[in-house]
């Protein structure tokens, strides 16, 4: 009886507190913030050198972020929003109700934030935290190495211990935007004697530190969203290893299944318009109304069964992971960044064929510099980046499965 | 919608796997195809399901059922589909309840669903007319005769056919264009005969002829464009059930070559560790987990009250995603056992069979990936 009553006074506030979410995003969300988003270019990512777009992207990023709404359920002394999982979940509704856009895309809020929280010191979440939420200090992920991709922990980028600081030198690969990037959290190795995954470190440092340089590299996309990140003698103070020295592959670990997270959700975005519809306005459909092509219709309805079927386990899987009490395995993070990739793969390839000769323009207005042909061409890094698809079934394998040796 | 089973749906999952797995195993089936049983399946044993409460699960409780859900109803189909358990479950409890539930005003509704929820008749819906499941195209007559119908028509695969103490039949209504006439038969009437199709998954089927026979006014169900919308909505509840058994039946096919791939020694290790077969393994495992994602999200919808075409939509994903997912465990099972996998001592062989004819029913993939198209206007 009591907990039934408790459950109504928690749906009336949760009411409540949809009310006055909706008053004040009418109240501050500019109506240019509440049209859709065109192209990644319209994506605020923040950060020291901010190029806003708009004055109303940059309002809209100062309200969103001293509302600590940037980042809804992190603790308002971080400059979180201090929001209950139930209530971030009626913001991000009414956001989409409204139409609002994202006020900040960041590295800081979907990756290195979660960690802090979890690893970092105090000192540490006073500092960097509340930055992250305001769209301040803007983040890039030292991981990758030219010789250490899917073997990760492989890698050579050595920090030495001086006392009250360390000296880092090595190179860092695939570092996504390092060169519009504030700072860095970056993966050192500590100990070199240790086996490799227990001598590894998890250091953050000011990408305008001495010794620290960036080299964009250009893709088959045409497009350099990656860097190659090279640090020479780089000085980092002591106080910013995050969690203790040699236990970084701890951090790195629960950091990544963030990551693989975000990549797993770009199979899965309902607002789209379907593959079938696109197929028929760019195809056309027969006399009895069926797309003008039996032979791509069943392989796109094919694709739409798949993709229907993701994101009802997205939605499931975000569902037992409220729940708590160990109804989802961590490393379930890996079945949906495994399909999420291959997915988004398959669905470029099928809107290349839908388009024909109209996909294969690479500059001019009428294709938007080739964005279609762009798009696909950077989904093949979909199944690599964040670990590939066949590190995902090897994880799947040990963990989900516990096959022997795996 | 949670995609999530309650605490009351994990406890009915809990309790009829237990049932199952000791009252009806495999071995269950087997014992029953070797007997060449006349019946095909257990009336002793479905009056135990019964008092478990299977067969009255979707039947009104003021008609002596639980009155429960679909995923209910999925949550026990999942479970017959692992031990591939003969049941009149979805002809009778699922098929034959919901379309009488509909009319539950009727006088075959009124006689016929207690006992159906009791497990002391079963009735069986018959819709098929030829190899492919084509119910737009659906031939047999119904015409109007002193103040009843007169049904002339052939059905195939109508489950549980041999042994239903009534027959529903869906016939083309001669009120309505485009509509249909679903009309209780008693399969012991005048002009009806019945031949049991003996089928690769020793389940049951049976082909019905009906010549010129007489159905009184009491026992027409639904007819014109509301019988036809009641038809398409039974058969779309009935693909969500036969999703969760495709499921059941592929995660036990599964969950065996697992343990197989765990124990069997070959060059001086476990193939389990070999990556060629631990990859597919992966990918199956993947499959199975959006195929239980998409049962649970069209069960549900049906559930919230989904209007036609979304329902329709998720039911066609769900079937469309239960046969390829489940069909792909069956053959993994057989190719990861190697040799015992193709013999009939071993049981994965029952699995591959039950499973081949579950994909046929109600449509398979291609028929539901062509629906889901046309659905979606393309």
């Amino acid at each position: 009886m009591s907990s039934q009553g408790a459950g109504t006074a928690e749906a009336a506030d949760l009411e409540a507190f949809r009310r006055q979410a909706a008053d004040w995003l009418e109240a501050n969300c500019p109506p240019e913030m509440r049209r859709p988003v065109r192209s990644e270019e319209d994506y605020c990512w923040g950060g020291r050198n901010a190029q806003f777009q708009s004055d109303a992207q940059r309002l809209w990023l100062e309200r969103m972020g001293a509302q600590g709404w940037t980042v809804p359920t992190w603790p308002k002394a971080y400059g979180g929003g201090g929001l209950s999982k139930a209530q971030a979940k009626v913001l991000q509704e009414e956001m989409a109700r409204l139409g609002c856009r994202p006020a900040l895309w960041s590295f800081g809020i979907w990756m290195l934030g979660p960690a802090l929280l979890r690893y970092g010191s105090e000192a540490q979440k006073k500092e960097h935290l509340p930055r992250i939420a305001r769209g301040e200090i803007r983040w890039c992920q030292g991981y990758s190495e030219p010789n250490s991709g899917s073997d990760l922990a492989s890698l050579a980028t050595r920090a030495e211990d001086k006392g009250d600081h360390f000296l880092v030198t090595g190179q860092k690969v695939w570092t996504s935007y390092a060169d519009k990037a504030d700072w860095i959290f970056c993966l050192v190795r500590t100990d070199a004697s240790a086996p490799k995954h227990l001598g590894i470190s998890f250091l953050l440092f000011d990408m305008a530190t001495p010794g620290v340089s960036t080299r964009p590299i250009l893709l088959i996309s045409g497009k350099s969203p990656f860097c190659e990140t090279f640090f020479d003698n780089v000085k980092v103070p002591a106080q910013n290893l995050v969690g203790e020295r040699n236990k970084g592959w701890e951090v790195a670990k629960y950091l990544l299944a963030h990551e693989r997270d975000m990549i797993s959700g770009l199979g899965d975005r309902a607002s789209r318009k379907g593959l079938g519809q696109m197929a028929a306005d760019a195809i056309g459909l027969d006399g009895v109304g069926r797309l003008d092509d039996p032979g791509l219709r069943a392989r796109i309805a094919q694709f739409e069964v798949d993709e229907a079927a993701f994101a009802a386990l997205a939605q499931r899987a975000s569902a037992l992971a409220r729940a708590g009490q160990g109804q989802l395995d961590p490393a379930f993070s890996s079945v949906l960044k495994y399909y999420g990739a291959e997915l988004n793969k398959r669905r470029l390839e099928l809107r290349m064929a839908l388009e024909g000769a109209d996909g294969l323009e690479w500059e001019g207005e009428r294709s938007g510099d080739g964005a279609i042909a762009r798009a696909w061409l950077r989904t093949k890094a979909n199944s690599i980046e964040g670990g590939t698809s066949e590190v995902q079934l090897n994880i799947i394998s040990k963990r989900l499965l516990n096959l022997p040796g795996a | 919608m949670a995609l999530v089973l309650n605490e009351e749906q994990t406890m009915l999952r809990d309790s009829a796997r237990n049932f199952l797995g000791s009252e009806a195993p495999v071995a269950h089936l087997r014992a029953l195809r070797d007997a060449r049983d006349a019946k095909g399946f257990s009336p002793a044993l479905w009056q135990r399901c019964a008092e478990m409460g299977f067969a009255g699960v979707l039947v009104p409780e003021a008609s002596g059922g639980l009155g429960l859900t679909l995923t209910d109803a999925v949550v026990i189909a999942e479970e017959i589909g692992r031990t591939l358990a003969p049941l009149p479950f979805l002809s009778s409890a699922v098929m034959g309840a919901l379309t009488l539930s509909a009319a539950a005003g009727s006088p075959a509704a009124k006689h016929w669903l207690p006992q159906i929820a009791a497990g002391t008749a079963v009735v069986a819906l018959a819709v098929d007319e030829m190899a492919r499941h084509r119910p737009a195209s659906i031939a047999t007559k119904a015409a109007a005769q002193g103040g009843g119908l007169r049904i002339d028509g052939e059905k195939v695969l109508v489950l549980d056919g041999h042994v239903a103490d009534l027959l529903i039949v869906a016939a083309r209504s001669q009120s309505a264009p485009g509509g249909i006439c679903l009309a209780a038969v008693d399969p012991k009437a005048a002009g009806v005969e019945i031949e049991r199709t003996a089928m690769v998954d020793a389940h049951n089927a049976a082909r019905v002829r009906l010549s010129g026979v007489e159905v009184g006014a009491d026992g027409l169900i639904a007819d014109g464009a509301s019988g036809a919308a009641l038809l398409e909505e039974v058969l779309d509840k009935a693909r969500v059930v036969i999703a969760a058994m495709l499921l059941g039946a592929g995660e036990e096919a599964f969950q065996r070559t697992l343990t197989y791939l765990k124990e069997r020694q070959q060059f001086g290790r476990r193939i389990g560790e070999f990556q060629a077969l631990q990859h597919r393994a992966s990918m199956l495992f993947c499959e199975l987990e959006l195929t239980r994602a998409a049962v649970l999200r069209a069960a549900q919808l049906c559930d919230e009250g989904a209007d036609g075409k979304a329902r329709a939509a998720a039911a066609s994903v769900a079937k469309a995603k239960g046969c390829q997912s489940a069909g792909l465990a069956v053959q993994e099972g057989v190719q990861m056992h190697g040799g015992i996998g193709m013999t009939d001592a071993f049981e994965m062989g029952f699995f591959m069979k039950r499973v081949r004819v579950l994909q046929e029913l109600l449509g398979d993939a291609s028929f539901h990936e062509d629906r889901l198209a046309t659905l979606s206007g393309y």
